[in-house]
């Protein structure tokens, strides 16, 4: 099922047409209408006509959270005001708040967009779709709602919060899909089956739409045992508006509309790119945002980009389910592993608890010593050696599949590792540079 | 046959200063005494085992002290202290087939040993060393 067929199965010759096309265009409306392009191509000594098509891309200059922050409220926005029809921030928690505006055209890519997905996930107009994400300043709300009611679903806008009305709604209403943070899902699963509600046996929800925190595989399993719908992977940021890109049925990467946004996966720390299939950090170029369009902005997200048609028949190119944030990247002998890796392998291992720490020396001859601390699990104890040996073993031949670099692994007394109230800090870097 | 076992308590400990001193505190601290000791190393962490008077008490302190402990059935024997008492032992095992995982042994009373023994099959070799009359029967 698409939603507009033409532009999802566009042969992918005509999408780079139209990629080279747009790239050029927005060069030159950046330099032209945002103070902030304009000066940042200057200082660069960087001409628009030097911009002949995507292969020029790596001549244009990244764009960082921080320049949002710098230019707030208005020095990133390439458009009068008087053009803008709506406003979005971020909450500021982390310091000082970023704003995106949209101009009519704007809220039409991303709605347009955002029915593309919905209808590649499986929503249609005979759903009655519960939208459990924020409304207001946070882009979630919104950005399914009016997707939603364009495709003809009906929406109960229940925004976040105030679970057992969730339910009792869920329930009187016959909600068949929700989109909420995964998360709260798990809460919602737990919360009515303390009330004696079984969400797969008591109501009529098929399939759910999960996103805006990071989220695993396990986790996608477990909201699927516990309330029988189909979990779907959802990616967006506010930078870029909001929700955007869903897993198609077929369920291998999110779907990135090509002709509205070029994706690119590059080596956080080089900022080169990195091949077909190699993890790294996701870069998104607007292609059609009038109101504040972003040239090369670092998403902060590490994923990997396949290019390959999928078998829905959608041309264009998915990204895999969100790895970790680039800020979390350690280099251990010049690979880059993310913690969120190595703690995927861990809660594959039934012996040992959730609990870990990553520990990072220079050995005399230079090279980079890895160590994983892992608590055993009391139930795996046995007086014998060898035991413990062989899940040490077994735990670093899993890490090493998956990182690609050795790590020596260390088991230690349950609750001995220190634990986490807020953001945990599970590396301890004690290289000396 | 498991009243004629013994209860050994295992601890893991990870191979860093203090963490003997800190086991074997929780049990001076309870009156526990300690009759036969080992420690198998294997570089970061190591397996405390012990057999000691107030096997069930030991366990719980350790337990609560947050030490990952757990209890194995073990053989006793008893043998004189003098030379071939070990390979009375061996001897007996080996020809009904039955493999020694490790074991440990102190002498006592002057003139006797206490060997402690984990086997592969303790119900076989329970009732060989029975047989040999080389069961340990006092108490621990």
């Amino acid at each position: 099922m698409y939603w507009d067929p033409r532009a999802e199965k566009m042969p992918q010759k005509d999408l780079q047409d139209i990629q080279e096309r747009k790239l050029r265009a927005l060069v030159h409306h950046a330099y032209e209408y945002s103070p902030f392009y304009r000066r940042k191509f200057k200082e660069m000594g960087l001409n628009p006509w030097d911009i002949t098509g995507l292969k020029d891309l790596p001549k244009l200059p990244f764009t960082k959270k921080q320049d949002l922050r710098d230019n707030y409220p208005f020095g990133m926005f390439a458009v009068p005001i008087s053009q803008i029809v709506r406003f979005h921030a971020s909450s500021g928690t982390t310091g000082k708040p970023t704003v995106v505006g949209y101009t009519a055209n704007d809220i039409e890519v991303w709605v347009e967009s955002m029915c593309r997905s919905l209808t590649a996930c499986g929503v249609t107009r005979d759903d009655i779709m519960q939208i459990s994400y924020g409304y207001g300043l946070f882009t979630g709300g919104l950005g399914f709602h009016y997707a939603a009611e364009r495709i003809g679903a009906t929406v109960l806008p229940t925004s976040a919060g105030n679970t057992q009305r969730q339910i009792e709604l869920m329930r009187d209403l016959h909600s068949t899909v929700i989109a909420c943070t995964p998360s709260y899902m798990l809460y919602l699963a737990e919360y009515a089956s303390k009330a004696g509600i079984s969400i797969a046996d008591d109501t009529k929800l098929r399939m759910g739409i999960f996103g805006a925190e990071p989220w695993s595989e396990e986790t996608r399993k477990r909201i699927e045992e516990k309330t029988g719908i189909t979990a779907y992977d959802v990616y967006g940021t506010s930078e870029l508006s909001g929700p955007l890109f869903t897993e198609c049925q077929e369920r291998q990467g999110l779907h990135i509309w090509a002709d509205h946004f070029l994706i690119e996966i590059i080596d956080p720390e080089t900022g080169e790119q990195v091949g077909e299939g190699e993890k790294g950090e996701l870069v998104v170029t607007t292609l059609s945002k009038e109101a504040m369009p972003l040239i090369r902005w670092r998403t902060g997200d590490i994923t990997i980009m396949e290019t390959e048609k999928c078998a829905c028949g959608r041309t264009h190119p998915r990204i895999l389910r969100i790895l970790g944030r680039a800020d979390d990247m350690i280099i251990v002998r010049g690979v880059n592993v993310f913690p969120s890796q190595i703690e995927h392998v861990l809660m594959q291992i039934p012996e040992v608890g959730e609990h870990y720490m990553i520990i990072l020396d220079r050995a005399e001859n230079g090279l980079d010593i890895m160590t994983v601390q892992v608590e055993l699990s009391e139930k795996a104890f046995t007086d014998k050696v060898s035991d413990i040996l062989e899940l040490e073993k077994r735990i670093a031949e899993h890490l090493k599949a998956v990182l690609n670099v050795t790590a020596k692994v260390e088991i230690v007394n349950p609750g001995t590792l220190q634990r986490f109230e807020g953001k945990a800090k599970r590396v301890i870097d004690r290289r000396k540079i | 046959m498991s009243d004629k076992t013994i209860k050994q308590v295992s601890v893991f400990v990870e191979n860093k200063p203090g963490r003997l001193a800190a086991v074997t505190e929780k049990l001076y601290e309870k009156g526990i005494n300690i009759r036969a000791f080992t420690i198998a190393e294997a570089g970061d962490f190591g397996i405390i085992r012990m057999v000691v008077d107030k096997t069930d008490e030991a366990y719980k302190t350790l337990k609560d002290a947050g030490f990952t402990v757990t209890l194995t059935r073990v053989l006793g024997v008893e043998v004189e202290d003098e030379p071939g008492g070990l390979y009375k032992i061996a001897k007996a095992l080996g020809n009904a087939n039955i493999n020694i995982e490790y074991v440990y042994a102190f002498t006592f009373g002057g003139d006797k040993a206490l060997i402690i023994l984990r086997v592969d099959d303790i119900d076989k070799a329970t009732e060989i060393l029975e047989k040999e009359g080389l069961l340990f029967k006092g108490e621990i």
